[in-house]
């Protein structure tokens, strides 16, 4: 049985040595704890690829080992890796390389973990508040900074809001059901379901929907994206986002499945909504992480029709979706983190004005990924879309299809206008020399994205046999 | 040999045209000049084989062009006494004005681009002629457009020019839209677009109807109507002839070649090429008859007031395809065919002198500024005065046996409208007559009229250059005899102009007929037109010539004997010479019926369709549109927190209610 969350115990005893490593060592560790940290996670990362095969339920039915969860996490422990690399040298160069940020990012990786794998909905509360109380904290971690600090205060302020929302949610289920595991919700509601349920499904939504980031709950996002460390938004953009549509994509098909056609309305509502705002709201923007906000809101809208199908395909096309996106945020990010002239970091749009003519390996992969998130083929971002749209086709949701295509025309106006402004502007300042890493974060994430044509199919069939999966296990 | 004949002048086109400043213009003279000597030479072999020897019909398939369903094109060159003929007008012509535009051309900076499109436009005249089934007709149909209209507008910096090039196109293409559906009938009715095999099936469909319009209509009158659209246009015949006399605008050897000799008389050609259709539709065949003789008419009638030289012989060739054409309407393929052959020497003769009369005025054309020239420019008078001989029909040159010829069968004709078109190209004859007189006296004649030749150069852009590159210095403005290169194609033509009619009588309408054209032609089983021809009465063979005397008299009348009746008599007819002088007043018709309606309904669809309708509710407005949606978008995100709060509570009752409402199934 530990076996089964060896990931989840790696992680933990790392962070405990880390802490304790860092409280013995002082600043001078920071560096030390930073390595660390990626070779724990690297090492839960590991542990968790190569998990035996199959679904086991772990501590009484609080956590559940299956492929989907694997899958899902393996992303998130991508993505935190990712941030700590591009993280590092950014926080020495202005004096922030405490050992507390590697520390409090494998906290809210850990909370993730537990999260993805939650069956119950106590384990899924543990770990939402694991996650977010280190996301609050890492988000006004600059605290010199005012924009840091608004950004962290708001971010916990609307969070406490929406955990108190999910725990309301949480209790009314509990009420009706009389049960706090997935399984046994899902037993409980055969037939018409009460109207305390729908409440309780509607207020437990509006709490993951808060950490999806998706309309209503999403007027967070710009703020805080705009005014948290760049590392730190790269981090809110890639791994929380994996694990909060993962525990909705498992709890809705595992706890929810007798009443799909309740909680498919509210996800039709959310997706369309966020697909909408995401390509308006970006088009007004200058700055490039607000516009990275407007952005990420449109995409987890996209994803979100896969949900919307409520189908094993849509399952599918969520999780392809969501591993392309991870990888076109990861690298769209590293191009903005090297955006600095003079030690000084750029923000603005206009500040890329003519990157091809001062640095074109940059300006063409950056390019690569805003055609990919624009969903151009033969890039990955196209068949990210193609999949989940696919799967609403096959659904019947055919006006929802329509709107998401149009929703994605808008959307491809502002990615494409960061393509006019890099090829065909004036030059202006030439930025400094990135480091290796971001270079080859950057230059990766292009190729992955180039090439994933090329080879879809293990990402594919991993994806495939995880949300067959999935869905089986909501009827034992 | 006939992929030589067919594929030198390509190849010249090719080298001169793309290899840039890398050959010199000398160089791309001499290249294509040459080349196109060879293939002429070898188009006089094929003449012999093919025409006046015994060679059979040969069909050459050089590949598959394309393969769709039923349809199977090849591209295949067809060699029979037809193609010959054609051959060696086309390429004797060509070579003639290659040489020709050595010296007319010697000061345009831009040689080699004339001279690639000279042989470009030979090369696709060739596979016009050469073709196997109609649509590689149709390639060398419209590969002749092209070069056409890219020779028009050579001198593009002139405005002229090009309004004259986009002309020529545009009015052809009214012609090819029909033949393009004449093609596609016959497609339809044969299932085939290869001669052999369209011929093979025209006589079953004699009697065809297919349903057209809520109209039953007989099925090969209505693919012959279609196929001789795309005639009229290529040839200039009445209502779609206005591009031909703009088309002057271009250099004069293209005039001679594409707008005398050759091009413009591939409609000739084609309605000739395609007897074994035109035969079984007697309406058809009247259209062309009474087609021909109004352009006859109409052409010579407004020959006889134009000034500008080259004006004159573009209505003249106007005219003249009449005549042909008139010969095709009334069966008398080969009577049509032996005048497009004469007349491809005398008419390019015309022109190559008239080009010459042209350089030796520096660039002027208009000849009231000319007169006396006669003892300035004695080879050029001499060739100029043969020209106009055979187009009149002086006894025993080219004209006098094709064109005479053409008149009588008219005469002997018994088809509807034949007497019309008689009555037309006997009259036709006498203007003719009298405007190439005209022409002759005005230009070569009296005195120098105001040699103004300086002060009418602020009309020719391009040929102020020309000019100030002639250097004569001390030449001033005298006029001066041409350079050799261009006196020699008129020599030989002028002995075509001479002798063609003579030589050849016999083998194209004479006794040598059957055996001249084998099976090139076809005529129905009721068509006894030549053996008719020979039972016309004298006095009306006689006419023809008797109008060429008195239009000459006439003219020597009115401009030699009597100078300025001719003003007078304009001024007594102040309408008639008005209407003539502006053709009729075809160019301001159509420009009143077709190119302001035209031109009101694009600027209809482009400010209003496509500015205000398809931009403005299209790209423009929802851009705007999609700018005020931002702007709102925006504006919700306040920065305050109890803002945001509030967005969220809001989000959760509104799903509370959507449920209360009804949403819980």
């Amino acid at each position: 049985m530990i076996g089964h969350a060896l990931p989840e115990f790696i992680l933990a005893l790392g962070i405990l040595a880390m802490l304790l490593l860092g409280a013995l060592g002082g600043e001078k560790r920071a560096w030390l704890v930073t390595e660390l940290a990626i070779g724990v996670l690297g090492l839960a990362l590991v542990a968790c690829l190569f998990q035996p095969s199959g679904a086991t339920v772990l501590f009484n039915g609080l956590l559940v080992d299956d492929a989907f969860g694997r899958f899902m996490k393996a992303l998130s422990l991508v993505g935190s890796i990712a941030t700590l690399l591009m993280a590092m040298a950014w926080f020495r160069r202005r004096g922030l390389d405490q050992y507390e940020f590697p520390v409090l990012v494998c906290l809210a990786t850990l909370g993730m973990m537990i999260l993805i794998s939650a069956d119950n909905l106590m384990a899924l509360y543990l770990g939402l508040e694991l996650m977010s109380l280190a996301l609050y904290v890492i988000a006004a971690y600059a605290r010199a900074d005012a924009r840091a600090s608004e950004a962290g205060l708001k971010y916990f302020v609307l969070g406490a809001l929406s955990s108190g929302l999910l725990l309301y949610g949480a209790s009314l289920i509990y009420g009706f059901a009389g049960t706090l595991g997935f399984a046994g919700i899902a037993a409980e509601l055969q037939g018409p379901a009460s109207l305390g349920i729908i409440f309780g499904l509607t207020f437990l939504m509006a709490g993951l929907a808060f950490k999806m980031s998706v309309v209503p709950f999403h007027m967070w996002t710009p703020d805080v994206y705009e005014g948290a460390p760049t590392p730190v938004t790269a981090f809110f953009a890639s791994a929380p986002k994996i694990a909060a549509i993962a525990i909705t994509l498992r709890l809705v098909s595992v706890a929810f499945p007798g009443i799909s056609g309740e909680w498919r309305q509210i996800i039709i509502f959310m997706s369309v909504a966020s697909m909408a705002l995401g390509a308006f709201g970006a088009i007004g923007q200058t700055n490039i992480k607000r516009l990275m906000a407007y952005s990420s809101i449109g995409h987890m809208g996209f994803a979100l029709v896969g949900l919307a199908a409520g189908t094993a395909q849509g399952v599918e096309g969520v999780m392809l979706y969501m591993t392309i996106y991870l990888v076109m945020t990861l690298g769209t990010f590293a191009a903005i983190i090297a955006m600095e002239i003079k030690g000084q970091a750029v923000e603005n749009i206009a500040d890329l004005a003519g990157l091809s003519s001062t640095n074109f390996p940059m300006a063409f992969f950056l390019a690569m990924m805003m055609f990919s998130l624009a969903g151009i083929p033969p890039l990955a971002g196209f068949f990210a879309k193609w999949y989940v749209f696919v799967a609403a086709i096959h659904a019947g949701l055919y006006v929802m299809a329509v709107l998401g295509v149009l929703a994605s025309a808008v959307a491809a106006f502002y990615y494409l206008r960061i393509v006019k402004v890099m090829f065909f502007d004036a030059a202006g300042a030439s930025f400094d020399r990135a480091s290796l890493t971001l270079r080859s974060l950057l230059a990766g994430a292009g190729v992955l994205v180039m090439v994933f044509w090329v080879w879809p199919g293990p990402v594919v069939a991993v994806t495939h046999h995880a949300a067959r999966a999935l869905m089986q296990g909501q009827k034992p | 040999m006939i992929d030589a004949i067919v594929f030198l002048p390509l190849l010249g086109a090719l080298v001169a045209g793309l290899s840039g400043s890398s050959l010199s213009a000398r160089n791309a003279e001499v290249l294509t000049t040459g080349l196109l000597m060879l293939a002429a030479l070898l188009s006089w072999v094929a003449f012999f084989q093919y025409g006046l020897g015994g060679a059979p019909l040969d069909v050459h398939v050089i590949a598959n062009w394309m393969t769709a369903g039923k349809l199977s094109v090849d591209w295949a060159l067809r060699v029979d006494t037809m193609t010959v003929v054609m051959l060696v007008v086309v390429t004797t012509v060509s070579s003639l004005v290659h040489l020709y535009s050595i010296g007319y051309m010697a000061d345009d900076p831009s040689r080699p681009r004339f001279f690639a499109y000279l042989s470009l436009f030979t090369f696709a005249m060739l596979m016009l002629v050469t073709a196997d089934n109609l649509v590689q007709l149709f390639f060398g149909w419209e590969g002749v457009g092209l070069a056409s209209y890219l020779l028009i507008g050579f001198w593009y910096e002139k405005p002229s020019a090009n309004a004259a090039a986009i002309k020529a196109f545009v009015v052809n293409r009214v012609g090819d839209f029909g033949f393009a559906l004449g093609i596609f009938l016959v497609f339809a009715l044969t299932g085939s677009v290869s001669f052999d095999t369209i011929f093979a099936a025209a006589p079953g469909l004699a009697h065809k109807t297919i349903h057209v319009f809520g109209l039953d209509a007989n099925a090969m009158t209505v693919a012959c109507l279609l196929l001789f659209m795309g005639a009229m246009g290529k040839s200039a015949q009445f209502l779609l002839h206005t591009w031909l006399p703009d088309a002057m605008e271009g250099p004069t050897p293209v005039s001679a070649l594409i707008h005398a000799a050759t091009m413009v008389t591939a409609g000739v050609f084609m309605v000739a090429r395609l007897s074994p259709l035109f035969e079984f539709s007697p309406v058809a065949l009247s259209v062309v008859t009474i087609v021909g003789g109004m352009t006859a008419f109409f052409a010579a009638t407004v020959g006889l007031v134009q000034n500008d030289i080259k004006r004159v012989i573009a209505y003249s060739t106007c005219s003249q395809l009449g005549y042909m054409f008139v010969a095709m309407g009334v069966g008398g393929y080969s009577l049509g065919m032996f005048h497009l052959f004469t007349h491809a020497f005398f008419k390019a003769l015309l022109f190559l002198g008239a080009g010459s009369v042209i350089h030796a005025m520096h660039h002027e054309q208009d000849m009231r500024n000319m007169g006396g020239l006669r003892k300035d420019i004695p080879f050029t008078f001499w060739m100029m005065t043969i020209g106009t001989l055979a187009l009149t029909g002086f006894p025993f040159t080219a004209g006098y046996y094709s064109k005479d010829a053409i008149i009588e069968a008219a005469y002997a004709s018994h088809r509807f409208g034949a007497v019309f078109a008689w009555a037309m190209v006997v009259i036709a004859a006498g203007l003719t007559s009298f405007y190439s007189w005209r022409l002759v006296f005005m230009t070569f004649f009296g005195t120098r009229g105001a040699l103004a030749v300086a002060g009418h150069h602020d009309d020719h852009a391009h040929d102020d250059r020309a000019h100030d590159d002639h250097g004569h210095g001390d030449h001033g403005h005298v006029p001066h005899e041409s350079p050799l290169t261009m006196l020699v194609p008129l020599a030989v033509l002028a002995l075509g102009a001479l002798f063609a009619g003579l030589l050849f009588r016999n083998s194209f309408i004479g006794e040598g007929f059957a055996g001249f054209w084998k099976h090139a032609l076809f005529l129905a089983p009721g068509n006894h037109l030549l053996h008719n021809m020979e039972e016309v009465p004298t006095y009306i063979s006689l006419l023809p010539t008797l109008m060429m005397v008195v239009g000459f008299v006439v003219a020597w009348l009115m401009y030699i004997r009597w100078p300025g009746s001719a003003a007078r008599l304009a001024g007594a007819n102040p309408l008639l010479y008005k209407f003539l002088l502006n053709k009729w007043y075809f160019d301001e018709l159509y420009d009143f019926l077709f190119v302001r309606p035209a031109f009101w309904i694009g600027r209809l669809f482009w400010k209003g369709g496509d500015g205000a309708v398809i931009d403005g509710l299209g790209p423009d407005g929802i851009a705007s549109r999609t700018l005020d949606v931002t702007a709102q978008v925006v504006r919700l995100q306040s920065g305050y927190v109890y803002h945001y709060a509030f967005a969220m509570m809001l989000g959760v009752a509104a799903f509370i209610s959507w449920y209360l409402a009804g949403g819980v199934h």
